[in-house]
């Protein structure tokens, strides 16, 4: 333990190679940072859940948030909208390179799957936070 | 494009609360009985409060 971490009565800080991987995996594809670090149980729900959420909101024919900045309203929706959307990792990777290019449309479906699309990606930052409190050693 | 999965408004907000109270029960707890606990009651209150304000805003259409 360095000297000013013992001074100030905080906690060691953990190396970053320990849990880098483990959050760029966990971003990249749900639940794979509790596969890696042996929990595959609560991987395999964490993958499921995001997954089906995510693949829901295409079947409704959810909109993609773009990077977009005017003024604050638009900002805050669009921009995090966007970085929820970017969060799903691979999953939204793939659906852009593939294409995806749902125009913004009236009516409850398409809302409903705009809303799952970034609500997958929300309930993954959780699951990566999960993960690297895990890695850390905070939580087990 | 028109959307290849049609559902109804109660039908897609139950399967969000679904999908959000398995991720939050999975991560917010430290035992598999509470994480199932926590799921269940977070499951619970989305449905609570999916019907509530069905209500209320069929009240305030009235």
């Amino acid at each position: 333990m360095s000297s000013k971490a013992a001074t100030a009565g905080q906690a060691p800080a953990v190396p970053v190679q320990s849990w880098a991987k483990i959050v760029l995996a966990a971003w990249l594809v749900p639940g794979a940072g509790h596969f890696m670090l042996k929990r595959p149980g609560r991987g395999g729900l964490l993958l499921g859940s995001v997954a089906l959420m995510f693949f829901f909101g295409l079947l409704m024919r959810g909109t993609m948030f773009h990077w977009q900045t005017g003024d604050m309203l638009t900002t805050v929706i669009y921009c995090g909208g966007f970085l929820a959307d970017l969060s799903n990792g691979l999953l939204y990777l793939l659906t852009v390179w593939f294409g995806y290019n749902q125009p913004d449309m009236a009516g409850h479906v398409h809302d409903y799957g705009t809303k799952f699309l970034v609500g997958a990606g929300l309930l993954n930052i959780l699951a990566i936070i999960d993960a690297y409190e895990i890695a850390t050693g905070k939580k087990d | 494009m028109r959307p290849s999965m049609n559902l109804s408004h109660f039908e897609a907000a139950i399967l969000f609360a679904l999908f959000a109270s398995v991720v939050l029960g999975v991560v917010t707890k430290k035992t598999d009985h509470e994480r199932l606990r926590y799921g269940l009651r977070c499951f619970a209150y989305f449905v609570v409060a999916l019907v509530g304000l069905g209500w209320l805003m069929w009240l305030g259409h009235r």
